[in-house]
């Protein structure tokens, strides 16, 4: 079955889009869809290294988005210049610093089309074994920091006066979504990876009870837009990362709609 | 009355000579105090005197530069933060905010909403709360874990007036059913909650502390807030020799500026009434501990 590239996009793709969903509303619950950007951005710095020193291109990108958000924390603690611009001057540098070193290189030809904005056809079977090995990695990680993590989104300093780790929790959620990035690059691309995070998500919420349903209505969702984007690639030829965000679109724009009103309990958003 | 304290009570918290500095500011330093268990301290001053940080030291969340905090082992704290702002993204209802740090049993989550009297709304978002009922739900989840010591940063903000009253009511019980240490931070100047065994008046610094002195014993008080009000404030009078300036040199009654407090500052407490606390020994008004050079001079630490 595998044999096929469609359905192994399709595994791949859902793979990515379940755990891309709690991820997603951490994303928007703390307000750092920008700082995801950055991370994804930066792995385009991780592919050009992987291709200088002939390394192995996720982990490449894992250690990159990694040290990027690490060095982020950094700058912020030193408190000299604001966050945005900080994640401004970050994101378009190590994106910038990757196109620069690739287009020195003039030995490698690469698909940079490809590396943007994602292409089905890159998904090799091995992907698929780390997409779902990491994927569930992502996952239990996930479970066992939710109560730390969430708590300290609502309040970090009330986290820490109860007993919670809240500093430790965030280092570990950057390293999930460094992780995340990693193995979502070759479905969607550098530049959309985190419209999967945020769009899923922020179109849960309308539906969403509690926080651990929007998680999962997020997973969901996520795995229907890459469903409906996949099957509007084939069908249309487009490239599939962005088939995926535009199916992504259209579901958060039927959330919108004044369907089923006594589902959504706000209608601010 | 603080003499009287048993000596055997357990220390939750003691603050020794603790201070944060923060870009070459010191935010607040020299603080003393201690909360045993079922004491209820009350911390007053004005805006950025200190008062946050002060209970934020206590809990450990900020790091002391200066003096030493003393936890007891395994200290199980229950914190109502100042502010706190759940954002419009994150779906939480008051049920699920109850279970927020650690878990619970629904009998527990129900109590501690039921003596709260936000038992009506666990379901509601807590975006929809007004002010005062999210102050509550905010109570709620910090008794409802059974702390040892519960640190409430302006709990009675957006709260009327009778609302203040039957918060404080209810602080009372709280302490009294479980014997928990808490550690109160007040946004008026003059009125604290009657049952205050020590109140901490800070500027930057200990200025004062003493016990208040119970409106009934007011009559001036006694009519301004009525009956049910005297059985659950209380009023520390006091004035202020020196004001802070923005720079943060001092600025004393006699006009004088100088660059730090003298070691006599503090308030000066009215003389009329009959002023339970003022010149007590057990005041500890902050002018012994600085005249002798920060040493723990007072009864209460014997």
């Amino acid at each position: 079955m595998l044999d096929d590239f469609f359905i192994r996009a399709l595994v791949a793709g859902i793979g990515i889009a379940l755990v891309a969903g709690p991820l997603g509303c951490f994303v928007i619950w703390r307000r750092m869809a920008y700082f995801g950007d950055t991370m994804a951005h930066s792995a385009l710095l991780g592919v050009a290294l992987s291709l200088l020193f002939e390394l192995n291109l996720m982990i490449s990108v894992f250690i990159v988005a990694s040290a990027v958000s690490l060095l982020l924390l950094f700058l912020q603690k030193r408190g000299a210049l604001s966050t945005d611009a900080l994640l401004g001057i970050l994101s378009h540098s190590a994106l910038s610093i990757g196109l620069v070193i690739v287009a020195f290189m003039t030995w490698v030809r690469i698909d940079l089309i490809g590396f943007l904005f994602g292409d089905i056809l890159a998904v090799s079977r091995s992907d698929i074994d780390i997409i779902w090995g990491g994927g569930i990695l992502v996952i239990f990680a996930l479970v066992y920091l939710w109560r730390p993590l969430l708590a300290a989104t609502v309040n970090p300093e009330l986290a820490e006066a109860e007993g919670l780790k809240p500093e430790r929790a965030r280092l570990f959620f950057m390293l999930l979504m460094a992780l995340v990035i990693a193995i979502a690059m070759k479905i969607v691309g550098i530049l959309l990876i985190t419209s999967l995070l945020i769009i899923p998500a922020a179109t849960a919420r309308r539906f969403a009870a509690s926080p651990e349903i929007m998680a999962v209505f997020a997973s969901l969702i996520g795995a229907l837009a890459v469903t409906g984007g996949l099957f509007g690639s084939l069908h249309w030829d487009t490239p599939s990362g962005p088939s995926i965000v535009v199916a992504a679109l259209m579901l958060f724009v039927l959330s919108l709609l004044p369907l089923g009103r006594r589902l959504g309990a706000s209608h601010r958003f | 009355m603080l003499n009287f304290r048993p000596q055997e009570k357990t220390t939750l918290v003691g603050l020794s000579n603790a201070g944060v500095r923060r870009n070459d500011r010191w935010l607040v330093r020299g603080v003393d105090f201690s909360i045993g268990r079922g004491e209820i301290v009350t911390l007053i001053g004005p805006n950025g005197s200190g008062k946050s940080t002060t209970a934020k030291m206590a809990i450990g969340v900020l790091k002391t530069d200066e003096g030493r905090v003393e936890r007891l082992a395994g200290l199980k704290v229950g914190y109502v933060p100042q502010k706190l702002s759940v954002d419009w993204t994150l779906p939480l209802s008051v049920e699920r905010l109850m279970t927020l740090t650690g878990p619970l049993k629904g009998r527990e989550i129900e109590e501690a909403l039921a003596a709260t009297g936000m038992l009506h709304m666990a379901r509601a978002e807590v975006q929809h709360l007004s002010g005062g009922e999210f102050q509550r739900a905010l109570l709620a989840r910090a008794i409802a874990r059974r702390p040892d010591l519960l640190v409430l940063d302006e709990p009675v903000q957006g709260v009327d007036f009778s609302g203040e009253i039957a918060l404080y009511e209810l602080i009372k019980q709280i302490r009294n059913r479980t014997g928990c240490g808490i550690l109160l931070i007040s946004h008026d100047l003059h009125i604290v909650m009657a049952e205050t065994d020590t109140v901490v008046c800070l500027n930057g610094h200990v200025c004062c502390r003493g016990t208040p002195q119970a409106v009934s014993q007011s009559p001036e008080y006694l009519k301004l807030f009525g009956g049910r009000a005297a059985g659950a404030l209380a009023v520390y009078s006091h004035h202020h020799d020196h004001t802070h300036l923005p720079d943060g040199r001092v600025l004393h009654a006699d006009g004088s500026i100088a660059d730090s407090c003298f070691p006599g500052d503090g308030h000066h407490h009215h003389d009329e009434a009959e002023n339970i606390h003022d010149h007590d020994p057990d005041c500890g008004c902050g002018h012994h501990v600085r005249l002798n050079g920060l040493e723990r001079t007072e009864k209460r630490d014997a």
